[in-house]
């Protein structure tokens, strides 16, 4: 596990960035089990968002392209989109998230929200991995 | 971006900045629902220096104003506060403000930030003898104290004995803490509370003092964020949301501040029609019944038919759960009345219920 202390004047609290997992600029994380693979919102994204109050999870069963919505989580003060980095099938939900949406502030990394049947593995390496996206938190 | 006169103290304090209409000012400092709730369980600590303010002095002041503002101001003594609107002929909304009279050839406006010089214009504009306008926003820093323990916070750095000034009553010339204010008995919240109007170059001072009189008992400084939920828990209106150009004191189910019978003010005539001809729209409070968030914009259906658009939404801190305002024709404005909320094209289920959300907490 590495830490990253973003520069930006207002997020002057230590960010958590999780070595092994794969992560988007749109600051989602994927963790892959064998053909399954984890997808969540980051540290960074449930600190800018603030407090949430609502998430909306995608159908089991769809097929989702890398980039397409996977969800949107709503803060107190705005709605915002999640993306999917990689494509497959949504084979999980995490309906713990549904009643407890505050789990995504408490515990980003464990509070995945879908797992999709992996399609493509080469998807992974256009990803950023924990270091490269340490260095892209500090330049946001 | 402008600054306000606390812009240090906000970095200082953990601020979270964003750009306002242009004003640089904290969102959240801890976060939304925890500075929500130390406002309305003990208090909470607001810069709203971004607020515009107008005096308007001259013999004329009074009947300038009445002819300006919706509400009538003929009875208001020395000392006290009016909230009114400003409207245009065709009874659209130039602003909702407050209206300090030290006297009837003496007052001081306080509007919108964003509508500032659009107002001081329109001023201008329909000023009628003997009157002068002159805006003197940069002058002043505001602070709004708010919550069950502003009174006795306040207290602390003052001698004057606040319970004196009543509910929309101010005093001009207060001394907090050596430094002399304005203070007034109002605010944007549901909450008792004060709003305090000093020479900006104090404000930075009194701002730490005011924190740390009311450190122990739970006072917070709060953003924009907490702002806008507590205001909309209270189904206070803002500017541009529930009331705007288009959207009349009426149709916001603000008649109350509009006084057909004080004499002829600017739309008069086109709120006097709507009012006698019977509104065809009205806001509406309403909960979701379904999964979701309504936000401002959304549309709201019935049976597949558009009847209305949500003017302000979200999460409700106290009330735990998911609300909103909505500008609706009137035949669905009812309590109790079922209509769908488009929420990123899904349309998800809610219930027309009655507003106020949260029982305005004001010490009368």
């Amino acid at each position: 596990m590495v830490r990253c202390a973003l520069s930006t004047r207002y997020a002057e609290k230590e960010m958590e960035i999780v070595d092994g997992l794969k992560y988007s600029k749109e600051h989602e994380w994927v963790k892959t089990d064998g053909a399954k693979a984890y997808v969540g919102i980051t540290d960074y994204a449930q600190h800018s968002l603030g407090d949430i109050v609502f998430v909306e999870l995608p159908e089991a069963g769809a097929e989702l392209g890398a980039g397409d919505v996977i969800g949107a989580v709503d803060s107190v003060k705005a709605a915002s989109e999640i993306y999917t980095p990689v494509s497959g099938k949504v084979i999980k939900v995490n309906e713990a998230l549904s009643d407890s949406p505050e789990l995504l502030n408490g515990q980003p990394y464990e509070s995945w929200i879908a797992v999709l049947q992996l399609k493509d593995d080469a998807e992974l390496d256009s990803l950023m991995d924990a270091e490269e996206y340490e260095t892209f938190c500090g330049e946001q | 971006m402008n600054k306000t006169p606390l812009y240090e103290n906000h970095l200082k304090s953990g601020g979270k900045i964003v750009d306002f209409e242009g004003w640089a000012l904290p969102v959240q400092y801890t976060g939304i629902i925890e500075e929500h709730e130390r406002t309305r369980n003990a208090a909470g600590l607001f810069d709203v220096s971004h607020m515009g303010e107008i005096r308007v002095t001259g013999r004329d002041s009074e009947p300038f104003i009445q002819r300006i503002s919706t509400n009538d101001i003929s009875g208001a003594r020395d000392g006290q506060v009016v909230y009114s609107h400003m409207c245009y002929p065709d009874g659209g909304v130039v602003d909702d403000l407050l209206v300090y009279k030290y006297s009837d050839k003496d007052y001081l406006l306080v509007v919108n930030a964003s509508n500032t010089d659009k107002d001081f214009e329109w001023l201008e504009q329909n000023l009628i003898g003997q009157a002068e306008v002159k805006n003197v926003s940069g002058s002043y820093a505001q602070l709004a104290l708010q919550g069950p323990k502003a009174e006795a916070i306040l207290q602390k750095l003052c001698e004057y004995p606040l319970s004196e000034i009543r509910f929309f009553h101010f005093k001009p010339d207060m001394m907090i803490s050596g430094i002399s204010a304005i203070v007034s008995r109002t605010g944007y919240t549901g909450e008792d509370g004060f709003e305090i109007y000093i020479n900006t170059e104090y404000a930075p001072s009194l701002w730490e003092k005011i924190l740390s009189a009311g450190r122990d008992d739970g006072l917070v400084p709060v953003g924009l964020g907490a702002r806008d939920t507590l205001r909309f828990e209270a189904a206070l209106p803002l500017y541009g949301h529930e009331i705007s150009e288009d959207i009349s004191p009426f149709e916001a189910g603000l008649g109350r501040f509009v006084k057909c019978d004080k004499g002829v003010f600017i739309g008069k005539e086109a709120l006097e029609m709507q009012n006698e001809t019977g509104l065809k729209r009205l806001l509406t409070g309403f909960e979701m019944t379904g999964p979701g968030i309504p936000r401002s914009g959304c549309e709201v259906f019935s049976l597949g038919k558009s009847v209305g658009f949500v003017t302000t939404g979200g999460y409700s801190p106290t009330l735990k759960k998911s609300i909103g305002l909505a500008i609706v024709d009137i035949a669905y404005s009812a309590e109790g009345t079922e209509f769908d909320i488009n929420i990123r094209n899904r349309q998800v289920k809610a219930k027309a219920v009655k507003l106020p959300f949260y029982t305005k907490k004001y010490k009368k």
